[in-house]
């Protein structure tokens, strides 16, 4: 009974962690300009199909991994330099289409360069399973629910002892007040896009030696970064932490006592749910029409 | 303005009347149908995103239920065609508006996640529920008749679809220019001050939600009896983004700009065929460099350039 329900725990912090990456890059660029990134789920898949390309192509593992944070990186620059910068204002859905483009494009160029197989990702160290109160724990999993923590704290640091990151909560709060007390508020865009990019990377990297990856896996795991980021109140950070591992879980428990067929539809009813009646997530801050 | 819109309609009438004289073989024909089949949901589609300025990114699911409607009823249950093309619309109008009262609630990119939500749920079930829909694979459709005779060649269709087609320009015309249609761009232009002048905003964007929401049942059911096959694709994510892309790219708020967005976002597949295996990295890149130098839609964009407006 508990070891069954530790091992559903266990699988769905470690998946709830790699949403909760997902739901802070999410977070940040829109912070940064109100755009919901919808290629933010290729970010996770890049990062994984990187790591797994410059493993094989025999590069020793922390410069693969290092690299595979690096080249993803460099695609959410030029996405926002060539895509979204110059169509700063447009209408919400003009921009979701804008980034739904990118993503079909980093996918259909993966799917040339990498093929459409599944690849998988040798674990950093070891497959020997961990046994806990009966349930079984990969040691990759640690790896994600130790790195994922680092990064938040990294993150909080950032935005709370910075200059940079102050500017980019700056722009959050008010971009015309920011820009006039001089931010350069085309920069903190270009680095919300740079670092929403390499966080999704990281993720993916990280859970690809337990859920292996292919061409077409940022597309689910990109809209439930989203569910994440919504459930916790888009644009707060500890929100979608917290939502983030808060999918994952229910999603785990959900397979394992309801149904595994409808593992997916999970998240979704879930922010359904939650919409009807927190309209703005668990941790959104009420806001005022100004008219 | 009145006149020049009823113009355009002539002009949809005479294209479609002229058109399978001029068109060589039958797979222009099929594409010509598939056209006009979309171009009817993205006319209700824009109806909604367009002139009330609600996002819905969940439509394919609603096209779902009517197609499978078609699907399964007559097939599982003996239904007749007709009647479970209505069954499909109805349920689709009932949950459309049993959702919609707490969606609408919500604005911008929360209502752009729950209408997804809705659409994956939909998609979900349909690929699970194998016992009726026949899971990831789809089923086979029966024919359509009526009155002892069956729709199956592919002209029969094209008239069917060339009038639905007619009629939804015409309704679409007319509704905007109705009181409804003023206080659905009301709604568009400013939520508060429509609320003002006494505009029951909630009461209009279910409305129109579920009249959208109608229109793609009743033309997903179309497309389960015209292909005779139906899968989950029908009803997926991708396909829901297609629609939306099709009413943004021809022209938000702009009843021409539909057909024209749901004609090329119709054949692009068809021409991108020839670039084997780079066939989304194209397309991507299209609708990437549409909206970023053309943000408003492409009739919106001509016509302001060469003066005319809608």
């Amino acid at each position: 009974m508990l070891a069954q329900f530790l091992q559903f725990l266990f699988s769905g912090v470690t998946v709830g962690a790699t949403y909760a990456l997902a739901a802070l890059g999410f977070t940040l660029i829109y912070n940064a300009s109100n755009v919901i990134n919808f290629a933010q789920g290729e970010f996770i898949m890049l990062g994984g199909m990187l790591a797994v390309f410059f493993v094989q192509s025999g590069l020793p593992l922390p410069a693969a991994l290092v690299l595979a944070i690096l080249v993803p990186a460099v695609v959410g620059v030029l996405i926002e330099k060539l895509a979204i910068e110059p169509v700063k204002g447009a209408e919400t859905v003009t921009l979701i289409i804008i980034t739904i483009g990118a993503s079909l494009v980093i996918r259909g160029l993966t799917a040339v360069i990498f093929g459409k197989g599944t690849h998988s990702l040798p674990a950093f160290s070891g497959d020997e399973p961990i046994q806990i109160l009966g349930a079984t724990l990969m040691p990759q999993s640690l790896w994600v629910l130790g790195v994922t923590p680092i990064v938040v704290v990294v993150l909080w640091y950032f935005f709370n002892r910075t200059l940079s990151g102050k500017a980019m909560l700056a722009t959050s709060y008010n971009r015309v007040a920011a820009e006039l007390v001089g931010i350069n508020t085309n920069g903190v865009l270009f680095m919300s896009f740079a670092m929403s990019a390499a966080l999704g990377a990281l993720g993916g990297i990280l859970v690809t030696p337990i859920t292996l990856t292919s061409y077409d896996a940022g597309i689910m795991m990109g809209l439930k970064g989203f569910v994440a980021a919504v459930l916790g109140g888009l644009g707060n950070g500890l929100g979608a932490v917290v939502g983030g591992l808060l999918v994952g879980i229910l999603e785990s428990m959900g397979a394992g006592y309801l149904s595994s067929a409808y593992k997916d539809a999970i998240p979704f009813v879930l922010i359904l749910f939650i919409l009807f009646f927190m309209p703005r997530g668990l941790f959104g801050a009420r806001v005022t029409d100004r008219v | 303005m009145q006149k020049r819109a009823y113009f355009g309609l002539y002009i949809v009438i005479a294209i479609l009347a002229l058109l399978p004289l001029v068109l060589p073989n039958s797979f222009y024909m099929d594409l010509a149908i598939r056209m006009a089949i979309n171009a009817v949901i993205v006319l209700g589609l824009n109806l909604l995103i367009g002139f009330a300025g609600q996002i819905s990114l969940g439509h394919a699911g609603f096209l779902g239920i009517g197609a499978y409607a078609s699907a399964v009823l007559p097939t599982h249950f003996g239904w007749h065609p007709l009647l479970a093309m209505g069954a499909g619309a109805a349920a689709t109008g009932l949950l459309a508006a049993l959702v919609a009262r707490p969606i609408f609630k919500l604005k911008g990119n929360y209502l752009a996640m729950a209408t997804l939500g809705l659409g994956i749920i939909l998609n979900i079930a349909l690929r699970n529920e194998a016992t009726w829909t026949g899971g990831p694979d789809g089923m086979p459709v029966p024919a359509f008749g009526l009155f002892g005779f069956e729709l199956s060649s592919d002209k029969h269709w094209y008239w069917v679809v060339a009038i639905l087609l007619s009629v939804s320009v015409w309704a679409s015309l007319n509704l905007i220019d109705s009181p409804f249609g003023r206080a659905l761009r009301a709604l568009h232009g400013s939520e508060v001050a429509s609320r003002v002048v006494g505009v029951d905003v909630v009461r209009y964007k279910v409305a129109i939600f579920v009249l959208s929401a109608v229109f793609a049942s009743l033309m997903g059911s179309i497309t389960a009896h015209y292909v005779g096959f139906v899968t989950p694709n029908l009803a997926d994510f991708f396909h829901s983004i297609e629609l939306v892309t099709m009413v943004v790219i021809g022209g938000m708020a702009s009843v021409y700009g539909s057909l024209v967005g749901a004609v090329l976002l119709t054949a692009l597949p068809q021409a991108l065929a020839t670039f084997e295996g780079w066939e989304t990295v194209v397309f991507g890149a299209i609708l990437m460099i549409c909206m970023i130098f053309l943000p408003k839609g492409l009739v919106p964009t001509l016509a302001a350039k060469f003066g005319k407006g809608e």
